[in-house]
């Protein structure tokens, strides 16, 4: 580690933010040295990425004000102060002293441009190199981001880089005229945990080349724990714990520290655990913190009936590319004979990276793709015997969560309206007045009140709107629901209480969750059995402890030693994940080979031979 | 639940769109629909009364033409036709073509293909040619210049909804409706169409504007309605000669046809808004 004893680089403060007159960011204050990587952590809101828009001075464009608060930055002429500075000289500043890397890879870069033109570009912007010597630079900077055939890199436009990829060639960017300061704001989120943990060495390794100072803006504990050396808690636009990254873990004082840190879901937390389970959650009470809900195990599952689902060697294709006469080139593998089933009361996680074929299995069982061959059975009866009117029973019968739960309410209509969909495309219940009823009804049982069914779906917060997607799934009844990916978009906090909620309604109601996710530490607290998916096979499926106790299948020990976790003593064992995610895209005619399954314990199997 | 919806609505009739639309739009029909009552001698030609200038006799208050006729109660009058054909083309365009592009942008393939190359054929077409070869074939009149002007601008509707319908039809809250097993009937007119009629109201009210205006090249080609009928493209077209010395003559029929956009502007604005409840795109 660098020396501490350097004066700071960049000092907040007592910074104030205002759009119009709502103060998103009061008496913010911190530094940051060289050669140190402060976290920002926050939830959703609490005024982290505004921050750093301040410092770079971008935030004015969408109409911030500073009431109060200075940004001293020091350079070799003394300290300036960055907010008294015009948008003109901020210009030369921000890429060349301070650059910036964002969290979407794709739209931060220009895709009429090459990746060396945009590389270059900055470098003869600030460093007013030639064409060619910029080019000559830009091969070492790709390099150092450690992409592979970097001369080749130059030529290709970002779309026809992986997201990864992309990430790496935005810092190579960002680093371009070896700032001073590098401000990333989220730059894993969108990534996968395997590419995550990459990119993250990453910059780790370039931060001590380049003895950089690094304000790292993120709302994953793991992350920071992992990164920072120093941490900065944000809440509500305010700084409300600031310290090492390991007594901050260690010992948190403020009481929204120690709510933000229990809510983190911690993978192996659960080891030794037969079955889910659930756990009281924290929750800020006023300024305190108090203990809400029950330690419970989850005993659900009825393995002693027949399965609720049965999936039996599924293939799902489409079709990608086209020839000018319509013949198809290439196709799309997203599913390859994948086989499982779901028992009443029971939740099965489906786990695996961006495309794995996770969510293509979850839309063909909910009758929103075609399966290519294969067959599904539900309660016995297979999807190919089935009538329309059976069909269309499934609808009701299996419900569908999505990501976004914003996304996935129709924005011009009442919630009261969404929730009561289901109820009347399948005449579940007559009468105006008793549906409006039960539509209060799920509402209440969701912890909303009944008030809420006549506002529309921007109007409440994330959390929210999920738990009235829950509600809507709710409503016709289902025997199971398909969570895809239901709980990426949360806060932590929000998360852990959906968790619960999501448990409490399987203990009620006997509903099976088929759980689509990337999250394994959400995937422990919550599954009774794991399938972990890879090029839209099952590498290795099994009871929740065997898959994540005993991993056998080299895919599923890459996965979990790429997650995150939350606690900075744990240091990451030095073997470097490497590589990228494979495409399941594939020219006609090179079909896939279909690894075979054997049983290693009872109900655990693993793909290969050996 | 209704009566919380409504009195939300209520509280938009306030808006000074509304009622500015309301005053104009509602007043220019009431006076065409009683014209006959209030200026029965909108034809009456008074050959030592011509070009009489505006503002300056009580029973002439907007002059009079090359024949002596009152401007004023031929502007009127001539609103029976504009308004028709304004109105009527324009709706009967946009239901066809809304429901075409619905149709062409939800199911795509068979029938996206036959619904588009339908409307390249159209588009291909300059709107003169197929205004004479129509007239050659079935004649003019009212009800056929109406139809004619329907066939010929449905495609914008149905190109600008299709385009809407093929980006929402991907989006979350479709699929989640279909998830749920709702009838492809109720995702079209209850989920998508709600969604992309904005756009559509704004084409709406530029196209009554457009249309009122084609009315009198129409007639011009023999395809409207009779010359001697008033109508505020045929008198603006008529005025033209007179521009240099008489003004009046084509300024007020110019005037009527403005305030009557403007009306439909505001209440198409007013419209847009309420039924958006993000109020995202009012400013």
């Amino acid at each position: 580690m660098t020396d501490t004893s350097f004066s700071p680089i960049l000092t907040v403060e007592n910074l104030s933010v205002e759009f119009g007159h709502t103060r998103v960011i009061d008496g913010l204050n911190f530094s940051v040295m060289a050669g140190r990587t402060l976290a920002i952590v926050g939830e959703s809101g609490s005024g982290k990425s505004v921050t750093s828009q301040s410092i770079m001075r971008l935030a004015e464009s969408t109409g911030a004000s500073y009431p109060s608060g200075r940004i001293l930055f020091s350079t070799e002429n003394g300290e300036i102060d960055l907010l008294s500075q015009s948008q003109e000289e901020m210009r030369s500043i921000r890429g060349k002293d301070i650059a910036m890397i964002f969290q979407e890879p794709m739209t931060s870069l220009n895709p009429v441009f090459t990746v060396g033109d945009q590389i270059s570009e900055s470098l003869s912007l600030h460093k007013k190199l030639s064409k060619t010597e910029a080019l000559k630079e830009s091969v070492k900077l790709l390099k150092m981001v450690r992409l592979p055939d970097a001369e080749d890199m130059l030529k290709r436009y970002p779309h026809q880089l992986s997201g990864g990829m992309r990430q790496r060639v935005m810092i190579a960017m960002a680093l371009a005229c070896r700032p001073k300061v590098l401000i990333a704001d989220e730059p894993t989120t969108a990534l996968d945990v395997t590419i995550q943990a990459q990119i993250l060495t990453i910059l780790n390794d370039l931060q001590k080349e380049l003895n950089m100072a690094v304000i790292f803006i993120t709302h994953d504990m793991g992350v920071v724990a992992e990164i920072a050396d120093d941490v900065v808690v944000m809440w509500k636009g305010k700084k409300v714990e600031q310290g090492p990254v390991k007594e901050l873990f260690a010992n948190p004082q403020h009481p929204y520290t120690k709510a933000l840190l229990a809510a983190v879901p911690k993978l192996g937390s659960m080891t030794g655990e037969r079955f889910p389970k659930r756990f009281p959650i924290t929750v800020m009470d006023g300024d305190g913190i108090r203990l809400v809900g029950e330690e419970k195990t989850q005993e659900t599952a009825r393995y002693d009936k027949q399965p609720l689902l049965s999936v039996r060697n599924l293939v799902t294709r489409f079709d990608s590319k086209k020839r000018f006469f319509g013949r198809v080139t290439h196709r799309v593998h997203a599913v390859e004979e994948v086989s499982f089933d779901i028992f009443h009361g029971e939740t099965l996680a489906l786990v695996g990276e961006s495309g794995s074929g996770k969510s293509t299995i979850g839309r063909t069982i909910q009758q929103l793709q075609q399966a290519t061959s294969g067959d599904i059975s539900f309660e016995g009866n297979p999807f190919s015997a089935m009538s329309k009117a059976e069909k269309q029973r499934l609808r009701q019968e299996i419900q569908y969560i999505f990501q976004d739960p914003l996304a996935s309410l129709d924005p011009r209509k009442t919630i009261g309206f969404s929730i009561a969909e289901p109820i009347k495309t399948h005449n579940l219940i007559r009468g105006e007045q008793k549906i409006q009823q039960r539509v209060h009804e799920l509402l209440e049982r969701v912890g909303l009140t009944k008030e809420h069914a006549e506002r529309y779906p921007h109007q409440f917060s994330g959390g929210q709107r999920q738990r009235i997607c829950i509600a809507r799934a709710l409503a016709s009844n289902p025997k199971l629901i398909i969570a895809d990916e239901a709980l990426s978009a949360l806060d932590v906090s929000i998360q852990a209480q959906i968790i619960n909620l999501f448990m409490e309604l399987q203990e009620e109601h006997g509903i099976a969750y088929l759980f689509i996710s990337h999250d394994m530490a959400v995937v422990e607290k919550m599954s009774h059995r794991v399938a972990v998916l890879y090029l839209g096979q099952v590498a290795e499926l099994g009871s929740r402890q065997q898959v994540l106790e005993t991993p056998t299948h080299p895919y599923t020990q890459r996965l979990l030693s790429a997650v995150p976790v939350a606690d900075p003593t744990i240091v990451r064992s030095s073997g470097r994940l490497s590589g990228e995610i494979p495409s399941p895209v594939r020219q006609v005619g090179n079909e896939p080979t279909i690894v075979p399954h054997r049983e290693i314990a009872p109900g655990h199997f693993v793909a290969g031979t050996l | 639940m209704s009566t919380k919806r409504f009195s939300t609505t209520l509280s938009n009739y306030k808006s000074l769109e509304f009622i500015l639309g309301v005053l104009l739009t509602g007043g220019i029909c009431f006076l065409v629909l009683f014209s006959d009552l209030l200026f029965p001698d909108a034809d009456k030609i008074n050959l030592s009364a011509r070009l009489l200038e505006p503002f300056t006799h009580a029973e002439h208050f907007f002059g009079t033409d090359p024949l002596g006729r009152d401007i004023m109660s031929r502007v009127v009058a001539g609103g029976k036709v504009s308004l028709q054909v304004g109105f009527l083309s324009v709706a009967g365009a946009v239901v066809l073509g809304v429901i075409m592009g619905l149709i062409s942008g939800y199911y795509r393939g068979f029938w996206d293909v036959i619904v588009m190359r339908f409307a390249d054929v159209q588009l291909a077409m300059p709107f003169i040619l197929l205004a004479i070869t129509f007239i050659a074939i079935v004649g003019g009149g009212l009800g056929n210049m109406i139809f004619l002007l329907i066939i010929s601008q449905w495609v914008q509707y149905a190109r600008l909804v299709r385009g809407s319908v093929l980006s929402l039809r991907d989006r979350e809250f479709i699929q989640s409706a279909e998830a749920i097993g709702v009838s492809h009937f109720n995702i079209l007119f209850r989920h998508l169409l709600p969604n992309l009629i904005g756009p559509v109201i704004v084409l709406t009210t530029l196209n009554v504007a457009n249309n009122i205006l084609l009315e009198s090249s129409l007639t011009f080609l023999g395809l409207g309605v009779d010359p001697l009928t008033p109508s505020w493209g045929g008198m603006l077209a008529d005025g033209r000669t007179y521009i240099q010395n008489a003004w009046w003559v084509s300024v007020f029929p110019g005037l009527a046809t403005l305030l009557t956009v403007l009306g439909l502007n505001l209440l198409g604005d007013w419209l847009r808004d309420s039924l958006d409840p993000t109020g995202k795109t009012s400013r």
